[in-house]
């Protein structure tokens, strides 16, 4: 609760910033002094420090996961700030209004992580996109921003309503919204009818995490949108709507009665197939991130697949991982002059220092050892395992990682074997030392996962 | 009246608004069978809230009892986000109309290359 309050007043402070100044420097300190805020506000909660006591009536329910999962958006999006801060401000004149949206989807998130109730995940759900549309536009002389903004806006709006339409039906079948087994009133009669709203509600959710085969808007959105943004679209939010879609269906799926895994199995097999081969192809960096994204939420579609203890602890690596990893790579993205792989040429001469983290951050990507993408990958295949059934599955799954080590890799050998300029704008020292610390917290949850998995139960 | 016809008029509703917009080219047509899809659903949420109130009833439930009176409220709820999305859309819409003074969706397209 402390999260979901705070962090609306914190989008209205930074909105009436923006009114009483116009200067980048206070307006940043505010934003990440309201982000640290929020942060330690919810490790509070995580510890059980309530600071308002509000009864939701059941709306509402904060557990372990939830609260663990808020804190590592929060950290995330800290990290965030503190790399890409100046190049939000430098996307358009209105500064504080970014920030001021990014603090309202920060308040879907944590709206969208403890949901009880299917009208709390629609507005949740809502209140992350909605802000998003506006984020992804926000570069307002740019085409291809416009279009991005236009496609986005168009087909999560659709989407919301294939959504409205699951939910009343699951509605009318069980008499309440609430995703609790226990307060439902089955009716063997209408059992159709709540097996079709699963249905809908299954297609919406996989469009907003872009699973395949509703995963065509990604690649030319997360193009479209200025960089800032992609980096916060593709990560955060992503990881926030893979938490509500994991929610959603840990009840759903035994309450059906039928073999869910098998829709779900074919889904990510199309997700990873999709998102590996088509990033083969790409000559953007961007694009093939874009790709790679979709890539990612195959694998993050397993803890749908298996529901154990594994698939939980899981989600929570995977989420910290790809959100680490990706942030960074985005950060130094911003900084080059050419997104193509030629532009990666001989970066690891003029900056040794990108190149070697960047090198850490596509390595952790990819799920290579020591790093924290190797355990993300490895929880989440070992509770498929676990399922014992599919375990075609599990071997495509590995099959799809080794694929995306080419394209990962193809950036590293363009930093390191080739002969280039590797143009960059003006880098200062502390962003260097930002991105050291990123890949440094990248390695140490590598090492040491537990010290993040220890939250889940203590 | 039962409620099959009412999931049928709604659906039928519903499947108008979703062959509107994947047939459709203009931005705002497509907006308005979005809208359509939003409010099929509007119609079935108040159509079950009646039929949950009538199956309570028909338990020998007290005739004051509120039960169904949750999917009323959410029909509020998605009128006041439909109207928040309309806000944003329209400025989209227009933004591009600014840009390249159509509203075609097929512009969309380029993106691609």
């Amino acid at each position: 609760m402390n999260a979901i309050i705070l962090s609306a007043i914190l989008g209205v402070v930074l909105m009436f910033t923006g009114i009483f100044t116009t200067n980048k420097s206070t307006i940043r300190a505010v934003a990440v002094g309201g982000m640290l805020l929020l942060l330690l506000a919810n490790i509070a909660e995580l510890r059980g420090m309530q600071f308002f006591d509000i009864n939701t009536r059941g709306m509402l329910v904060f557990s372990k996961l939830g609260l663990l999962f808020n804190s590592i958006a929060f950290g995330a999006t800290l990290l965030y700030f503190l790399l890409s801060a100046r190049d939000v401000l430098e996307v358009g004149e209105n500064g504080a209004d970014y920030f001021a949206l990014i603090f309202f989807i920060l308040c879907g998130v944590s709206i969208v992580s403890s949901f009880n109730s299917l009208l709390l995940l629609f507005l949740g759900i809502e209140i992350i996109s909605i802000p998003l549309y506006i984020l992804t536009g926000s570069d307002k002389r740019n085409l291809k921003s416009n279009e991005a903004s236009l496609k986005y806006f168009l087909m999560g709006a659709f989407s919301t309503g294939i959504m409205l339409m699951g939910i009343v039906l699951m509605y009318g079948a069980r008499a309440t919204f609430s995703i609790d087994p226990t307060l439902q009133i089955a009716n063997a009669g209408r059992d159709v009818w709540y097996t079709s709203g699963l249905m809908l509600l299954f297609i919406s959710m996989a469009f907003k995490v872009s699973a395949a085969p509703f995963h065509f808007w990604t690649p030319d959105v997360y193009d479209g949108a200025p960089t800032v943004f992609t980096s916060f679209m593709a990560t955060i939010v992503k990881a926030a709507v893979f938490i509500a879609f994991v929610r959603l269906f840990e009840f759903s799926y035994s309450n059906s009665g039928y073999d869910w895994r098998l829709i779900v199995s074919v889904v990510i097999a199309a997700t990873l197939l999709i998102g590996n081969i088509t990033a083969i192809f790409q000559q953007s960096v961007k694009r093939m991130l874009a790709y790679s994204s979709i890539a990612q939420a195959g694998f993050m579609l397993f803890a749908l697949f298996s529901y154990n203890a594994l698939s939980k602890e899981g989600i929570i690596l995977y989420s910290l991982g790809y959100s680490l990893a990706t942030i960074g790579v985005f950060a130094v993205l911003i900084k080059m002059k050419d997104y193509t792989f030629e532009g990666f040429n001989g970066l690891a001469r003029t900056q040794p220092v990108l190149a070697a983290t960047t090198t850490i951050f596509l390595l952790s990507l990819a799920g290579i050892p020591m790093t924290i993408g190797f355990f993300a990958k490895y929880f989440m295949l070992a509770s498929a395992v676990k399922t014992g059934t599919y375990l075609w599955l599990v071997i495509l799954a590995i099959i799809c990682a080794a694929i995306s080590v080419y394209y990962y890799f193809r950036v590293i050998q363009a930093m390191y074997f080739k002969e280039g300029a590797g143009e960059t704008v003006a880098i200062s020292s502390v962003f260097r030392w930002l991105l050291i610390l990123v890949a440094g917290l990248i390695i140490l949850f590598g090492i040491f996962p537990n010290m993040i998995l220890n939250y889940l139960y203590f | 009246m039962p409620i099959n016809l009412y999931i049928f008029l709604a659906l039928a509703l519903f499947s108008i608004g979703v062959i509107g917009v994947l047939t459709r080219r203009n931005a705002i047509i497509i907006f308005m069978c979005i809208e359509l899809m939003l409010n099929a659903v509007n119609l079935l949420l108040v159509a079950f809230s009646k039929m949950h109130l009538a199956d309570s009833m028909a338990a020998g439930a007290a005739p004051t009892l509120t039960n169904g009176i949750d999917a009323q409220l959410f029909v509020f709820f998605i009128m006041v986000v439909a109207a928040a999305e309309v806000t944003v859309g329209l400025a989209i819409i227009v933004m591009m109309y600014r840009n390249i003074h159509s509203v075609d969706v097929n512009f969309l397209n380029r993106l691609k290359n």
